[in-house]
């Protein structure tokens, strides 16, 4: 008989306040910017001088949000370590790129290099944990987390594991988001403020930040959720969504009238948010509906800080208002359903369960 | 001299990212290695890079390297005597 998954830590660092607090208590909500950057928390608590030194952000924030995490599990080592990220060490590629055109390919220093590669986050964890276990980074765009999480269920339930480290991180680089602004997948600077839920323009708000979770296959005091299913589905017409998702939720036992909540990944783009607004209006009326990328801001991995959030609510049993997007409310909250999606790509959906 | 060797303790700091340490904490004869500043393999082809980028020096045998880093004093003597720019 397979094993269940657990979620039994959580650590985040995001755009909000997300480490030292209960759960976004004080969450603000920024519409005047186009880029959000991270919320930094103190690294010298996590990450020694001498090892920080060559790190970029989204390395030091993969390691304090998975120390997080292990702390909140009660845990001090893991058997596999997965991460998730759609852009790794943007910020080290840059700075290498940059260097070989400003330097006309001569000297060329060898620390950024290094630190440059996707796998950088879910190495460096290990390194620090002394962790010699499986060591596996998805670079797949918008479902990069969700194929992490994918993996770490299925080994799991297939006892090659009992704890798996599972994250998603990305980090904002100055020439990639200058990229994304010519390209206009950024939210040009006229277009704002922002509105999340009713946007009336192209692009997004864009984010970073990095999510880690403990997941064991064995129910703790410490326990947030069970990780029901997760399923990518790389393309679906908008007419298809509420179907996949019927088919998804039967496959499960479940139906739509039994979620008690369902996290839609509304980003503020005008050209895809029709996806979420279709389910919103119709499929899940009469669902409490919850969104997080006005917060987090929108990222290939943001669908992590998702699955935060859904883990707090299962644990509190509280929504905090800044997340609803509707008044719909339910006695307890034990079923949640996630789904995000990219441009109409990348679909995926997450269920979790109490 | 004197210029030449702040101005390697600002390189230093600036290219190893030694966020900690400032100009006044590295002594002229502290070593770079091991027990004085600490700095490992990685931060060696640094040192390497700065020489040649900056200094227009070519080290040709790894071996010479150990007695040029070995402190901020060696590394000033060295560049006096070889630099080409």
């Amino acid at each position: 008989m397979s094993k269940k998954t657990y979620i039994n830590g959580v650590g985040c660092i995001s755009t909000q306040k997300t480490f030292d607090t209960v759960f976004l208590e004080e969450a603000v909500v920024n519409h005047n910017e186009n880029v959000l950057a991270i919320v930094p928390p103190a690294y010298k608590e996590y990450i020694s001088p001498a090892a920080s030194r060559r790190m970029a952000k989204g390395v030091k924030n993969g390691i304090v949000a998975s120390a997080l995490a292990m702390k909140d599990a009660n845990v001090e080592n893991v058997d596999a370590i997965i991460t998730g990220t759609g852009l790794g060490c943007i910020e080290d590629s840059e700075k290498f790129l940059k260097s070989i055109l400003d330097n006309n390919e001569e000297f060329l220093t060898p620390t950024s290099f290094i630190q440059s590669t996707h796998n950088t986050v879910g190495a460096q964890i290990a390194l620090l944990q002394q962790c010699k276990g499986y060591n596996f980074t998805y670079v797949n765009g918008a479902v990069s987390f969700e194929s992490a999480l994918l993996d770490a269920k299925m080994q799991i339930e297939e006892n090659e594991a009992n704890s798996i480290l599972v994250g998603g991180v990305d980090e904002n680089g100055d020439y990639t988001t200058s990229l994304f602004k010519l390209a206009g997948r950024i939210k040009k600077e006229n277009d704002l403020p922002s509105n999340v839920l009713n946007a009336n323009s192209t692009g997004v708000v864009y984010g970073e930040g990095a999510s880690f979770f403990v997941l064991e296959n064995e129910k703790k005091d410490s326990t947030y959720a069970e990780i029901l299913d997760v399923e990518i589905k790389n393309s679906l017409e908008e007419n298809e969504v509420e179907e996949a998702l019927i088919l998804f939720l039967k496959s499960n036992h479940l139906e739509i009238t039994d979620l008690d909540a369902v996290v839609l990944g509304f980003d503020g783009n005008s050209d895809s948010d029709s996806y979420y607004r279709n389910l919103s209006e119709n499929a899940f009326v009469k669902t409490p509906q919850l969104y997080y990328k006005h917060l987090s801001g929108a990222y290939d991995t943001a669908s992590a800080f998702a699955l935060w959030m859904a883990s707090k609510i299962l644990k509190t049993q509280e929504i905090p208002e800044i997340i609803k997007v509707n008044s719909v409310v339910k006695p307890t909250y034990n079923t949640i359903l996630l789904y995000n999606q990219l441009n109409g790509k990348n679909h995926s959906f997450t269920l979790l369960s109490k | 001299m004197e210029a030449l060797k702040e101005e390697l303790k600002n390189k230093i700091i600036t290219t190893l990212n030694l966020e900690d340490i400032a100009v006044e904490d590295i002594a002229d004869n502290d070593p770079l290695f091991g027990d004085g500043l600490g700095l490992d393999s990685i931060d060696a082809l640094e040192l390497i890079v700065i020489l040649d980028k900056d200094y227009g020096i070519k080290l040709v045998d790894p071996k010479e390297g150990k007695s040029i880093f070995q402190s901020i004093e060696t590394m000033a003597s060295y560049i006096s005597a070889n630099r080409t720019k």
